[in-house]
């Protein structure tokens, strides 16, 4: 009895602090239509910076709470309303997604820059103080949090309701345009809501972060269990934010109390606001068509399908070129990595670049691919097939909730989907095991083994270059004009009798079927691999890249694919700016990710005029390519560093170790 | 005559590429009423737009009160006392009545005013102060708009399409108003589709038809030329 | 006068829409709104501005639920259906606010629309159906090769029509299908508009151009505050007292000459027919309707 009195104080507490964040989160999107998914990071940053006030610097306690929470956190969402997430809530969802996707890594980039990984601590409140209730220890700190949940619900519920400003706030979200004919300010009642809104996420995380500890990404995952509580409110209502935050709270207590500590269960201890989301979300009803046209969007030109063929045999002489000259192994191996990116990247270009969905969970997509072809133990074609569409019946299955609902819930669940993979079925023992790893043998193509890994990294560019054709092709043909026709107008697309709900499934399901070949490749690259490889957080990243190199076209999935191999390249030859690369990739996508046709449209008009001059050029120096491809051909031990491929020369310690590794 | 209350001038508007606006010249009196009439896509809507800062012109010129306003925004000429009342709903609908009137004074009329004004004037909102403005009918919905008009003084007032798909007497009702308010000195421009009531309370009228006025003058010269030009009907 | 005496069953009109009600909160935007339309003919949905038309053609087509009654088609209650379902019942709908694949070309909107409406199969292989012959019908071939954005309004709600016809509709709900035409275009226009109801098909129109509506219209609803105020021949609606005041406005203390003067507007409307209506331009589709015919002032009474 007493257990569950104290299991309920705990979950109260979690849930206070959960609310605390979801309020701002709420506040924010239902201000500016922009959903917020560095939400998190940003109490994450505040956190540290927080820590650094406090215990670094040694300033008072309270002094250093009214600089975050006062000065510095609301500065921040005011500068970011203004001049990042400004008038994004009009465009399309992708874009607003893919921006702050954009301040999610960088964020995540800046912190660990900032405040190098070591150990740090923020001591709970009152630390030392606490009230005997009955058998259960409550701390003050507890109190204290539970405290000023209800202190920021009553702030809240005053503020909009009871003050001009908030009235506007609320007039915001029902019409701005008309708020503006009647005098007040759209943009100062946004600006004001997202400076609250952040101001709120630095008081969930500096709360939280007594308790979890200060961690870059548990702290910044804090968006999916606010997103989770604001779901039940439908993003909408504030009192049904703080209920779901509260209950997730407790029942995630439970789930810690309740559950057995070892098994498969307790996987599911880690991914309670996961599996509450996906419940909440399978409850709402059913989406109204919306008639209105997405504006904004531009397409990259089609290619001919025989210069598309053309570039693509190209690219295949390029790589035999590469494995014939003697490359060794670990560039080898990064360049099929490319070549796996490169594929998971197109499957992006399917769902997002031409359905205009975004996932954000595509490396998990991947990641079941591998392991369903190593679990397979079919090194062949079928094997590898079957492995794809498994991962396409995963697709599928991810997409069914959210049948009935908008892109933006779409994106939104295959981030927890992300989660539930990384935490509760990667790690499980029918999987790949705490931290373990399976093998996976190299492919054989009727019968011929591909062992040599040259002859293996070329397999994987020809089978690169097939899914860009028929990707193009898809483009080309019925298929394809569906796709841009349900992005140009859905409601027109219903009334000509499209099922656009089944279809999103579908086109889910086969965006998620070419990561998971993508990822079943890579296996039988790397022979072994682990849920390591497939760590959720780096599907945000390679979304970042695609985007940035240009999510529209084939081109800008295959340099995609190669930025995205050399980015733990460079982190580990440069550890010390391992965070700022991190940042650079994350702030640069907040600025590129208004355009999703990318640096490769840009390419495409440029290589018109440059194609007459430079390419005779260009082809002379082929053989010396291979240097420049994988920066200087001197730093092959650095390259291999991440790559578990036995080398002789010495490897540094890894001092990036707590930066996801991206091979 | 003094300076007109609002002078638009070679006033051009586009959508992409569709020009909407070609060249409208136009001029409100100040303290008069005047109608602006038009078929179906002449215009007017976009003209109001334009004139209330919420859509660019492309070239041109907007003065208020002899004050050139080009490319103010819509909240700043609401605050120099220009006030749009838009076509449709033009009320908060999930604020309740009370507060959509609280929000009226950002035109810089005490709230206590505001609400004094419209429950004086519309006993009929005083009664559902408490109630959401979108559950109330569409009647009472364009009393709540009509509020701020009465309320805020405004140096001319923008009324675009006032009666569309209310029942006639409320109509009559609201247009009652609209004289109130125009014997209290306040400009108005008024844009209609009945054009019979809003010839009623209007001292001018012009017409408005492919981008341009067409015609205009006291409301007897504008009929009696619309036989050449459009009236779209609606007489 | 309302006339919906008919049986059920197989002489079921095509289209029922039966005490429809719409509520917005306390607006009332469709009140028990009755009417059918039948196939082979034009039926003219007609009324002042905010009527409740547009509304009523989303109740049909199911992007809007009604808040109380029926819509029936092919004498089957589709009140529940989804938009795609009546969609391969045989209904197409086109917008008054357009929705054509702006990034597609003229040609390959009308192609995906017969792509979808093939189903799986479409999908996969591309149809074999004439899609030029398509626009040629239309009259739009001149423009099969440029983006659906990049062309003019009036061409834009032609495509929208060619791409319904794809999908060989039963009933074709037209939603101000003539504005952004010019004179010829719309004599063109009305011509075909009679050749696809000879074809069979029911057309329900919502249309300003009084001239297009009394010329090819075989019956005419018309809507005032949400409710059915008549129905009947051009003829008829045209004398009906009850639809010139929902058109005129319901003063009457002005002076009989003024309205003399005023009731014109047929003659003068084909100027503004070469206006263009913007895409996107949402409150420039105010309409101010035409009159009624050539009105004398002894009508309005």
């Amino acid at each position: 009895m007493s257990s569950l009195i104290s299991f309920t104080i705990l979950g109260l507490f979690t849930g206070a602090a959960y609310a605390i964040a979801a309020s701002g989160l709420v506040l924010t999107y239902t201000t500016t239509r922009v959903f917020n998914i560095a939400h998190g990071a940003f109490g994450m940053v505040m956190a540290f910076v927080f820590w650094d006030f406090s215990q670094r610097q040694g300033l008072n306690l309270f002094l250093s709470l009214f600089l975050v929470l006062g000065v510095i956190a609301p500065a921040i969402g005011w500068g970011i309303q203004r001049f990042v997430t400004k008038g994004l809530g009009e465009g399309p969802v992708s874009v607003a997604l893919v921006v702050t996707v954009g301040l999610f890594v960088g964020l995540i980039g800046l912190a660990q820059q900032v405040w190098p990984p070591e150990p740090r601590t923020v001591p709970p409140f009152m630390a030392s103080s606490g009230v005997q209730l009955g058998d259960t220890y409550v701390t003050a700190h507890q109190i204290i949090t539970i405290v000023i949940s209800i202190g920021v619900a009553l702030a809240l519920y005053v503020l909009l309701n009871r003050t001009r400003i908030g009235t506007a706030m609320r007039a915001s979200v029902d019409n701005p345009e008309l708020l503006r004919l009647f005098g007040g300010k759209p943009d100062t009642v946004a600006a004001l809501s997202w400076a609250i809104g952040i101001s709120l996420a630095a008081l969930g995380g500096i709360l939280l972060s007594s308790v979890i500890g200060l961690s870059y990404y548990d702290l910044t995952l804090l968006v999916i269990n606010a997103y989770a509580a604001a779901m039940l409110g439908r993003l909408k209502s504030l009192p049904l934010t703080f209920v779901g935050a509260m209950g997730l709270g407790i029942l995630q207590s439970f789930a810690v109390a309740y559950l057995p500590s070892d098994g498969f269960l307790a996987g599911t201890r880690a991914v309670v606001p996961a599996l509450f989301l996906f419940v909440v979300i399978v409850a709402m009803p059913q989406a109204q068509l919306r008639i209105g046209q997405v504006k904004g969007i531009v397409s990259a030109p089609l290619p001919s399908i025989t210069k598309s063929v053309g570039w693509g045999g190209a690219l295949l002489v390029l790589v035999a070129l590469l494995v014939g000259g003697g490359m060794s192994t670990a560039n080898l191996l990064l360049v099929g990595t490319a070549a796996t990116y490169a594929m998971v990247m197109l499957s992006l270009v399917l769902l997002t670049g031409y359905g205009g969905h975004v996932s954000l969970a595509q490396l998990t997509f991947a990641g079941v691919g591998a392991l369903a072809y190593a679990k397979l133990e079919q090194p062949n074609l079928a094997g590898l097939f079957l492995a794809a569409a498994i991962a396409a019946g995963v697709g599928a299955l991810v997409a069914l909730p959210v049948l009935r609902l908008t892109g933006l819930y779409l994106a939104l669940s295959t981030l927890a989907f992300g989660v539930l993979m990384d935490k509760m079925i990667f790690q499980a023992e029918f999987a790949f095991g705490f931290n373990g790893t399976l093998q996976a043998g190299r492919l054989s193509v009727l019968g011929n083994a591909i062992e040599s890994t040259g002859g293996y990294v070329l397999v994987m560019t020809l089978f690169l270059v097939l899914m860009g054709i028929a990707l193009l092709l898809l483009r080309r043909g019925p298929l394809g004009r569906v796709l841009i026709a349900m992005r140009d107008s859905p409601a027109a697309c219903g009334t000509l009798g499209l099922d656009m709900r089944w279809f999103r499934v579908g086109l889910f399901g086969l965006s998620a079927g070419m990561a998971g070949l993508a990822g079943a490749l890579f296996a039988g690259l790397r022979g072994t691999i682990g849920a390591a490889d497939f760590q959720f957080f780096n599907s945000l990243p390679l979304l970042l890249l695609a985007v940035v190199f240009g999510v529209t076209s084939v081109t800008g999935a295959t340099l995609g694919g190669v930025g995205l191999m050399l980015l733990p390249v460079m982190q580990s030859n440069n550890p010390g700016i391992a965070g700022l690369i991190f940042a650079i990739l994350g702030f640069g996508a907040v600025a590129l990710g208004r355009d999703p046709n990318g640096l490769a449209n840009l390419m495409f008009g440029l290589g018109r005029r440059l194609q007459a001059v430079v390419l005779p050029q260009l082809r002379d120096k082929l053989p010396v390519l291979p240097g420049s491809r994988g920066s200087d051909d001197g730093e092959d031990a650095d390259l291999a560093d991440l790559l578990p491929t036995p080398l002789d020369t010495p490897q540094p310690p890894d001092s990036t170790g707590k930066v996801p590794a991206h091979a | 005559m003094s300076i007109p209350i609002l002078e638009v001038v070679d006033l051009h508007a586009a959508y992409g590429r569709i020009e909407v606006l070609r060249g409208v010249d136009l001029a409100v009196p100040k303290g008069a009423v005047m109608a602006l009439l038009g078929p179906n896509g002449a215009g007017k809507s976009t003209l109001v737009k334009v004139i209330s800062g919420q859509k660019k012109p492309t070239s041109g010129d907007v003065h208020l009160g002899g004050v050139n306003v080009r490319g103010a925004g819509s909240e700043e000429l609401a605050r120099l006392g220009l006030c749009t009342v838009p076509e449709g709903r033009s009320v908060f609908p999930n604020l309740t009545v009370e507060e959509n009137l609280r929000l009226m004074s950002y035109a810089g009329v005490p709230s206590e005013a505001v609400l004094d004004t419209a429950y004086s004037y519309f006993p009929r909102l005083s009664e559902r102060r408490h109630q959401l403005a979108g559950t109330m009918s569409g009647g009472e919905q364009q009393m709540l708009a009509m509020s701020r008009a009465l309320a805020s003084d405004p140096a001319l007032l923008l009324l675009d399409e006032l009666s569309m798909g209310l029942a006639p007497l409320i109509v009559d009702e609201l247009y009652d108003t609209v004289a109130q308010i125009a014997a209290s000195g306040v400009s108005i421009l008024c844009i209609e589709q009945f054009a019979r009531t809003a010839l009623r309370v209007s001292d001018y009228a012009a017409v408005m038809s492919g981008g341009r006025i067409v015609a205009s003058g006291e409301p007897a010269e504008v009929l009696e030329t619309m036989s050449d030009v459009i009236l779209g009907g609606a007489a | 006068m309302p006339d919906h005496q008919h049986v059920a069953g197989a002489d079921a009109p095509l289209l029922e829409v039966d005490h429809v009600v719409v509520q917005f909160g306390g607006v009332t935007a469709v009140n028990e709104a009755t009417f059918v339309a039948e196939a082979g003919t034009v039926t003219g949905l007609i009324g002042p501005n905010g009527a409740g038309k547009t509304t009523c053609f989303n109740v049909i087509s199911g992007l809007q639920k009604p808040t109380r009654g029926k819509v029936r088609f092919r004498g089957r209650n589709v009140t529940g259906a989804p938009v795609h379902r009546r969609s391969k019942r045989g209904m197409g709908r086109t917008f008054q606010r357009l929705e054509a694949f702006g990034s597609l070309s003229v040609r390959d909107n009308v192609r995906v629309a017969h792509d979808i409406h093939r189903g799986l199969a479409g999908l996969v292989r591309p149809g074999a159906k004439d899609i030029d012959a398509l626009l040629e019908r239309v009259g739009i071939s001149a423009y099969a090769d440029e983006r659906a954005d990049s062309i003019p309004t009036g061409t834009a709600r032609l495509l929208e029509l060619a791409r319904c016809l794809a999908g060989d509709p039963k009933l074709l709900l037209l939603d101000e299908p003539s504005s952004g035409l010019d004179e010829t275009e719309t004599d063109d226009f009305g011509d075909l508009l009679r050749d696809l109801a000879a074809e069979g098909r029911g057309i329900l129109m919502v249309e300003h151009d009084m001239d297009l509506v009394m010329g090819v219209c075989d019956t005419i609803h018309v809507l005032d505050f949400g409710s059915i105020i008549a129905s009947g021949a051009p003829g008829e609606i045209r004398r009906d007292p009850a639809v010139q005041r929902a058109y005129l406005g319901y003063s009457d203390e002005v002076p009989e000459h003024e309205l003399a003067g005023a009731g014109v507007g047929v003659s003068a409307v084909e100027e503004t027919r070469t206006d263009l209506v913007p895409v996107g331009a949402a409150s420039d589709a105010t309409t101010v309707i035409p009159a009624v015919g050539a009105t004398t002032p002894e009508d309005v009474r």
